[in-house]
């Protein structure tokens, strides 16, 4: 018999109960399981009833992030291995609202990325005639870093601020408000300027720095947040010193 | 923002969680920001106490003699200990987050954290070694 570990995964059926219990699953301890896999496992061959968010399994959807052993995982990237003997405890993410076991509500998340504008804003419409707008490797560099952000909303559950205080928009939002800000193609700094100057935008932030923390694709929002803090009160003094110049 | 729509805030099948009062003790990264948040308490402590210290050199030597003399209170001598701990705190974690603020960019490369965290130590040991100068230079 194949050596096992023991999954404690956090059930909600709203038809059934009020709150979530815990229910414990044995699975086969196998050296390349991630704990996705054990998840598949246990909906496949034990309890078809079991439900999860889940697309690549490799780290680019951002779909399956849960709580794992209290910390924010994408669970397609932890291995079972690293917590045996176990057990392993999964819950869904932290700070948002559950829909169904570990399934959680995320259109406040959506709303939020949504209202940042998070793409190329131009106030020179139409595109340029020669084609496309040219970036040298110097320029991509700049912003690099933010875009690759895959929305998986782990920060959103390492943050208090967050949970304390669902208004802030919250640090992948930022941080790709950052990337396009960033982007030499980009001229709308002053639309999302006027969103996140607000005290539920970068203000909100205490610069706890978890988010940074738990990021699986080393997207630092909480250094995008404070940059981004830099440049507005660099913003505020320059308009301030200076009424005429133009914003 | 836009708060969200009556339907979805209030749907009665999803389940909320509230977050802790204690939710910064169980963690040790979110205890520590809450100790430098903390610190600031103990840095307006300091300031005041330098505010006293300046009022009773203002005094003359008599009033200046009864602040030093205050000052030896043990009491007083833990919390300016204390004090001392939490500021060197607040210094030393704000120096080694100036790097997430300030993406300083040298010849189209980014500078590494180390390099821009550097300055502030320098600039603190300057100063330090400046006070110290002072003060044996003194006496």
């Amino acid at each position: 018999m194949a050596e096992t570990i023991t999954i404690e995964v956090a059930r909600y059926r709203p038809e059934q109960e009020g709150e979530p219990a815990l229910q414990s699953y044995e699975v086969p301890l196998n050296k390349d399981w991630v704990v996705l896999d054990a998840l598949n496992h246990i909906k496949d061959h034990v309890d078809g009833s079991l439900s999860f968010r889940w697309s690549c399994r490799m780290g680019v959807c951002g779909s399956c992030g849960m709580t794992v052993n209290g910390e924010p995982k994408l669970t397609c990237a932890t291995f079972l291995s690293h917590y045996a003997p176990g057990p392993i405890r999964v819950e869904p993410l932290k700070n948002f609202p559950v829909v169904r076991d570990l399934v959680i509500e995320m259109t406040d998340f959506m709303e939020k990325l949504q209202s940042v504008k998070p793409w190329i804003v131009r106030q020179d419409d139409p595109a340029p005639a020669k084609g496309e707008f040219l970036q040298t490797p110097e320029q991509l560099d700049e912003f690099k870093q933010f875009s690759m952000c895959i929305n998986c909303m782990i920060c959103y559950a390492a943050c208090p601020v967050y949970g304390l205080d669902p208004q802030f928009v919250g640090p992948a939002a930022i941080a790709l408000a950052q990337r396009y800000n960033q982007d030499s193609r980009d001229q709308g700094e002053q639309e999302r300027m006027d969103v996140l100057s607000q005290h539920e935008g970068i203000w909100g932030c205490t610069f706890v720095g978890e988010c940074t923390e738990v990021c699986p694709k080393d997207v630092d929002p909480a250094g995008a947040i404070q940059q981004y803090k830099l440049a507005a009160t660099k913003e505020w003094f320059k308009s301030f010193l200076m009424p005429w110049s133009k914003q | 923002m836009k708060p969200s729509t009556a339907y979805r805030q209030y749907h009665p099948k999803w389940y909320r969680t509230r977050v802790s009062t204690l939710w910064w003790s169980r963690k040790w990264s979110y205890l520590k920001f809450m100790l430098r948040e903390l610190s600031s308490v103990f840095v307006a402590c300091y300031v005041v106490i330098l505010l006293l210290q300046l009022h009773a050199l203002r005094g003359g030597p008599d009033a200046y003699q009864g602040f030093q003399d205050w000052l030896k209170d043990p009491w007083l001598v833990i919390l300016n200990g204390v004090s001392f701990l939490f500021v060197l705190f607040h210094a030393v974690t704000w120096f080694n987050l100036t790097p997430k603020a300030m993406a300083v960019r040298l010849r189209g490369k980014r500078l590494p954290n180390v390099l821009v965290a550097a300055p502030n130590y320098v600039a603190w040991l300057a100063v330090s070694a400046l006070v110290v100068f002072l003060l044996t230079r003194q006496g």
